[in-house]
Order: C-alpha cells, then structure tokens, then sequence
C-alpha cells in the first residue's frame, strides 16, 4: 500500500467516526453554513461537534501549516481529504473569508508573528473576517477608493465607507483597502485589518432582490488602527489586494460551474416529463439545456487546463480573468434555465417544498456573480489589454 | 495526464507548424483553387507530409507507422487548419487509421502500411443524404457468390474520386458492416462537387458493386464498433482542424484591430469591439481545452470519450464559427472581397462544421447521452 492508500485509510476511518450523521446532509438554508466567529451560534450540536473535531486534526485548513492551524498536507493529501468528505457528502467543517482570501495573503505576505496571531484563530473558527475593498464611488475601479488613513505616528485615523461588505453586521474584523497617500493612485493605498467592534464602525445590512442581506455598507468614523495592523508593506497594498482578488476569482468562478454540477437536462425530466422517444417534453427548451450542457463540459475542461497550466506557470497571469467571466457568465445560464425547467414551482417564494423558494432566491443570487470580484465587463477590459495586447484607449 | 502538450509534442508543434505554414499557407488554396485543380489537394505537398512522416502518425508501429495518439493528430490538423490546407490528413490519415486499427484483420493489413508510406489516400462513405445521420444507414451489402453485392448512394465522400479506397457503411442482415472498396471496383461512380470552400467532396453510386469477402473490414454485422472509432476519431480531428480555423481568424482579426484607422483611432482602441474580441478570446480557449480532453480521453481508450468528442465537436463548432463571422464583420467591406483571406476562414469553417455531424446534430447527442 502506497503512503497515499494509507492515508486514505487513515482518513476515511478518522470521518467514520467524526462526521455526524446531520452533516452528511446537503446544505438547506443559510444556517446550514457555519460561519465560525465571535458571535456564532451552532445551529446544532452536530455542527459544533464536527467544527472542533475538524479544528483539533487541522482540517480545517488542512493544507496550511501545522503552526498556524493546519495538518500541514501534502497537496496530494488534501486531494484526498476532499475526495473522502465528498464521498460522505460531508459538509464543510468551516466557511470563512478568513480561510479563503485573508489567509492565502498572509501566507504570501505576513510576518512570522503576524501569521501564528492571525491564522490560528481563522483555522479555529474563532474570528469571522469581512472584507472591505468596494466602495460606493469606486466598485471595479479600486483605485479610486476613498477612504482615507490619516498617519497619527503610531496609528492612523481612518474615515470613509465601503459597500458590498459581505457579512460586515456578522463579521468580527475586517480586511480592508485604505488610501494612505493621495498624491499617488497607485501606490498610496494600504492593506489594514482592524477590529469591527473598533469605536467608529458602524454598518447597515442592504435588502438584496433576492430577499437576503448578505451584504453591507460598512461606515468609519475617525476609527484608530495601530500602525502594526497592515499586511505587507505600507503604501503598497495594491499588491496584496490584486494576490488576494486571484483568488477571490478562482473561488467564484469555481462555484460558477465546478462542484457536482450534473447535466441540467437530466434535471428537469420529472417537472418536464418525457415524449415517447424519451425525450424532455419540450424540444426547444431540450435544446437550450443540451447546448448548456455542452458549455458545462466544454467549461470543466478548461478548469482542468487551467489549473493543469496555472500550477506549472504556463497560463497567462490574466487567464484567471477568462475563468472568471466565462464561468460566471455560464452559471447565470444555468439558473435561467432552472427557473425555465422548475415553471410554476421554480416560483414559489416562501412554500415549504420549495425550501423557502431557494431556487427562485439562487436565480436572483446568480446576477451578482457578473458583477462581484469585478464585473464580466472588466473581465473583459483585461483579456483585451492584458492578452490581446489591443490599445488602450 | 496534464491538459497541456509535453515536452515531445511541443517539440513535434515546433516542427509542423513552420513546415505548414511555409509549404502550404492559405495561397497554396489560393493557387489550388484559381488553377480550378482536379485532384483537391496537392500530391507533391503529400509526399512532403510523408518524409516528416505525417500520413501514419497514428498507424500502429507493427503496421510501419508512428504509433502515436490523437493528442497529435490533433496538432498537425491545428495547423491545417490555421493554414487552411487541403489535405487527405483528416479522412485517411485520422479517420480510416482509427477504423483499420480498430479491426485488424486482412484490411488492416493490406492499407495501413500503405497510408503510412503515404501510397494510399483513403475515402470515408458514410453520409447518404444533406446531413449527417450515420444511424439511418441505407446503403444495402447482399450475400452473392464469394461475397457480397453493395448498392447504395453516398454523399460528402471527400476525395473520393481519388482515394484508392473507400470505406463503405453498409446495412447487412444483421447490423452494419464496413467494406474496403477499392478504385477500381466495377460499378462504383464518383461524382466530385467543387465545395463552398474549394474542396472537392463526391457523389458516390454504388450500383451492384462485387467485392470479395475479405473486402469486409472486421467482422460482418459487427461494422458498429469500427464505425463508432471511424467516427470519434474524424470528429475530434475535425473538431480539432476547426480550433486551427478559428484561431487564424481570430489572429488574423486581432492584429487588424491593432492596425486598422477609423475616426482618427485604431479600431481596437473600440471598447465595443474590444469586448468582443475577447469574448471571442473565452470561446476559443474554451474550445481548445475541450478538444485536447476529447483527445486524451480517445487515447486513453476512456468510457467517457464519446460524449466528449460530440461535446468537442460541438463546442468547436460554435466557437470557430463565432470567430469566423466576428472575422468578416470587424474587417469591414474589406473582409468581403475574395482579395482578403478572412472570407476563406469563414468557407472552410461552414465545411467542416457540416462534416461528421454539425452543432446541432452533437447537441442532440450530449442530450441523449445524459438520458433525456
């Protein structure tokens, strides 16, 4: 048996005994997600349970090091974990902004203290990050943010607002992009983290069409941030905030047609029914789901290349900014097409069957994905200048 | 297996590529077409593709080929595709090799050699109407003497008034059956057509021809595996000429972009123009890594290539053909006139997307092999 197959082993004995039952259950409602932090509230026993069994053995991170709260995994190690929870439909032990873009940015850019401080209570659960880059001047276009430091000696002063803050009302601090320097646009901007529960931060939930508030405006009112809460150098967090957007990408357009994405069509032969041939009921709409599905498969088949490219450095820089647009782009088909496929049910705002209108709610979702982590637009701008090499205007 | 050519098949790209381009760029069509040529490729650019040894990439080493994979088939049609060269690559090299080889047996024995050594072009006769429909198979091969009598019409047979053989789908009692029909079996006509896109494709009748009972490629009534490889092989190969397509006009359009004045401006500097451009951009490589996975999937000999090469076809299909159209429309007037090479793009694009099975003909595929 390879180290590899033992591992396995290892693995799959250790969730057979740590994995509750509840969290082998697919994700319901918002509840369903843990979340972790200072003011978190398990929404079961089980979900405690699985949350600290996964923190004792570093799975939480697994593939971070062992000293700031991971089990120091091998890539090939954590490819299996995640095969091994996938094959018990295991639940996530832990989402975070901490784990998926804080974290990767202090891993590349922060001090040895800075990184045991910071990611062990990430990689416990213990401290629920936010991120503070839009605002309402300035979505996109980061360079023109607002907010400004004001340099105190050994603090700043820091007044302005930001929008789109996902989960600031819920979060414990945030990483955040301030204006340290207004006579360079480029340069003049630094990355900070600071308490929320700082004196002078306020935020206010905003009412989505979705029905949900995931996201905030988040308003600083001469808030002190001592000149030792910044992540790489000062002025230049512009740096940090383009590593930690990468991933930011990554992440979205992964959701956008990666998971256990099944063919749509495949879906709907129960709502649909089916003619004599076997056929969806409906020929158009049976060609519309097929043409997606070839987009799925034609998609997936890129992820695969990009990633095969990306970890061997052979994919253009800019290529993520492909990824990004053509996944999100396919993701917002999809839910048209779900929304076409469900009918009248698909509708249903608050039923019980419709688990409180979650697909009517996810459709919604699905138009920020266009527009969040910058829009298709931008997207497009990039590929444009950066691998097309066309003039700027 | 990484999605992306090794070391050898770099190695392999970075000699086809400038060997293409420089012996058959798209003025070899041009010259090929205004001499108004019988034959629809050149001999004497065949026989160069024989000394690199092009024609039995994929013929087994035992057969005196290559032994190599579709991954590179798939780079040498990129290049004819790029280059748009005319070429018994495709059906001989690609489509009858993966047939004979699936086989083996007295056929194989006799052809692949002889396409290795560049002696044999190979005709595929499979479609029988406008559109591709290799399931409604009505060409009929009846039991006579030592073998069998075969009647039938074929359509979109490429160089089949040339190829020193065809390979014939047939309905027999029992299931389809693929026959080696040789030049000069009596009552075999070949019709050829001039193509939108220059090439030449015939009309075939099959009017009681005799072959013996050797001619059978395989093993009667058994002719449905074989055509299932003929036909994964030829999509995906042409799936894979398509990308070389549309990645020529979408160079050739981006650098157009980059020099072309209008208003005082460069048109790329258009951000209307620029968004397309790199939607375009998406599409293609999208396309691209489809194809290579239908390719590795074919060489692995995977359960899941055939969904893949239809989803390829498909995916091609449509992103080469958006270049082709997005080509002609930011080249303006000028992307109209025969003069420019663009037009061409677009021409051998609307050929080899009907080849094989168009768009459609794979959606519909995808559909059914996901069970609705």
């Amino acid at each position: 048996m390879s180290d590899l197959d033992a591992f396995r082993a290892e693995v799959r004995a250790w969730l057979e005994t740590n994995c509750p039952p509840e969290m082998r259950e697919p994700v319901r409602e918002e509840g369903d997600v843990c979340w972790g932090g200072r003011n978190w509230e398990f929404k079961n026993e089980a979900q405690k349970q699985w949350l600290e069994a996964c923190v004792a053995k570093g799975y939480t991170v697994p593939d971070w090091p062992k000293p700031y709260g991971g089990a120091g995994l091998s890539p090939e190690e954590t490819k299996v974990l995640k095969q091994e929870m996938k094959r018990i439909n295991a639940r996530s032990p832990l989402d975070s902004f901490g784990i998926w873009m804080l974290g990767p940015a202090l891993l590349k850019f922060g001090t040895e203290e800075q990184k045991v401080h910071y990611l062990n209570p990430i990689a416990r659960g213990e401290i629920r990050w936010c991120q503070g880059y839009s605002e309402p001047g300035s979505g996109s276009d980061l360079v023109s943010l607002q907010t400004f430091g004001e340099d105190k000696g050994d603090h700043w002063v820091v007044n302005g607002s930001k929008i789109w803050t996902s989960y600031a009302d819920k979060a414990d601090w945030i990483f955040c992009l301030v204006r340290t320097d207004k006579a360079n646009k480029y340069q003049g901007i630094t990355f900070m983290l600071f308490d929320m529960a700082s004196k002078g931060v306020t935020t206010k939930p905003i009412l989505l069409i979705s029905g949900n508030s995931p996201f905030c405006e988040t308003f600083f009112d001469d808030v002190e941030v001592p000149k030792t809460q910044y992540i790489g150098e000062i002025n230049r967090g512009w740096d940090v905030a383009k590593y930690l957007l990468g991933h930011e990408r990554e992440m979205i357009s992964g959701g956008g047609a990666g998971g256990d994405m099944v063919s749509i069509g495949a879906l709907f032969a129960k709502s649909l029914g089916k003619n004599d041939h076997g056929e969806l009921d409906d020929p158009i709409l049976r060609a519309e789901m097929a043409a997606f599905d070839v987009d799925v498969f034609a998609y997936r088949a890129m992820g695969e290349r990009f990633m095969d490219m990306w970890k061997t450095g052979r994919a253009h820089p800019a290529s993520s900014n492909m990824m990004k647009y053509v996944g999100t782009e396919l993701n917002k088909r999809r839910h048209e097409l779900v929304m076409s496929g469900g009918g009248s049910e698909a509708l249903e705002w608050d039923s019980e069957e419709t688990k409180g209108g979650a697909r009517a709610r996810g459709w919604l979702r699905t138009k920020a994905n266009s527009i969040e982590g910058g829009t298709s637009e931008v997207m497009l701008n990039v590929i444009a200048k950066r691998i097309l090499d066309l003039p700027g205007a | 297996m990484p999605l992306y050519h090794n070391d050898d098949q770099a190695m392999l790209k970075d000699s086809v590529a400038p060997f293409v381009a420089e012996q058959a760029p798209v003025l070899h069509l041009r010259k090929l077409r205004d001499e108004a040529d019988a034959t629809g490729f050149s001999r004497d650019l065949w026989a160069q593709f024989t000394e690199m040894g092009l024609p039995g990439m994929l013929v087994p080493e035992a057969h005196g080929g290559l032994g190599m994979g579709h991954m590179e088939a798939g780079i040498v049609l990129e290049e004819i595709g790029r280059n748009l060269t005319p070429s018994p690559f495709l059906a001989t090299s690609v489509g009858a090799v993966a047939a004979l080889a699936k086989a083996g047996g007295t056929q194989a024995g006799r052809w692949l050699p002889a396409i290795a050594s560049g002696e044999a072009i190979i005709a595929l006769a499979i479609d029988e109407g406008a559109k591709h429909r290799p399931d409604r198979i009505a060409t009929t091969a009846t039991r006579a003497g030592n073998g069998f009598r075969l009647d039938g019409k074929k359509s979109f047979v490429l160089h089949g008034h040339v190829a020193d053989m065809s390979i014939v789908a047939a309905k027999t009692d029992g299931g389809i059956t693929l026959f080696a029909v040789p030049k000069d079996a009596k009552g075999v006509t070949a019709d050829p057509r001039r193509l939108v896109d220059s090439s030449l494709a015939s009309h075939v009748t099959l009017d009681g021809v005799e072959v013996d009972a050797d001619a059978v490629i395989g093993e009667v009534d058994a002719g449905g595996e074989i055509l299932d490889a003929l036909l994964a092989a030829t999509r995906t190969g042409a799936a894979a000429e398509m990308v070389g397509v549309g990645q020529g006009a979408m160079d050739m359009t981006v650098t157009y972009l980059k020099e072309r004045k209008q208003f005082g401006k460069l048109i790329g500097e258009f951000q209307g123009l620029q968004h397309r451009a790199a939607h375009l951009y998406g599409e293609m490589e999208v396309a691209r890594a489809t194809v290579m996975k239908a390719q590795q999937l074919l060489d692995e000999g995977s359960e899941g290539a055939k969904l893949m090469v239809s989803v390829a076809k498909a995916k091609a299909g449509r992103a080469a053909n958006l270049a082709v159209r997005e080509g002609v429309q930011m080249h303006g007037g000028i992307g109209m006139t025969d003069e420019y090479d663009i037009g061409l793009y677009m021409k051998r694009d609307r050929a080899l997307a009907e080849y094989m099975g168009d768009v459609h003909y794979h959606i519909d595929q995808v559909a059914r092999m996901n069970g609705y």
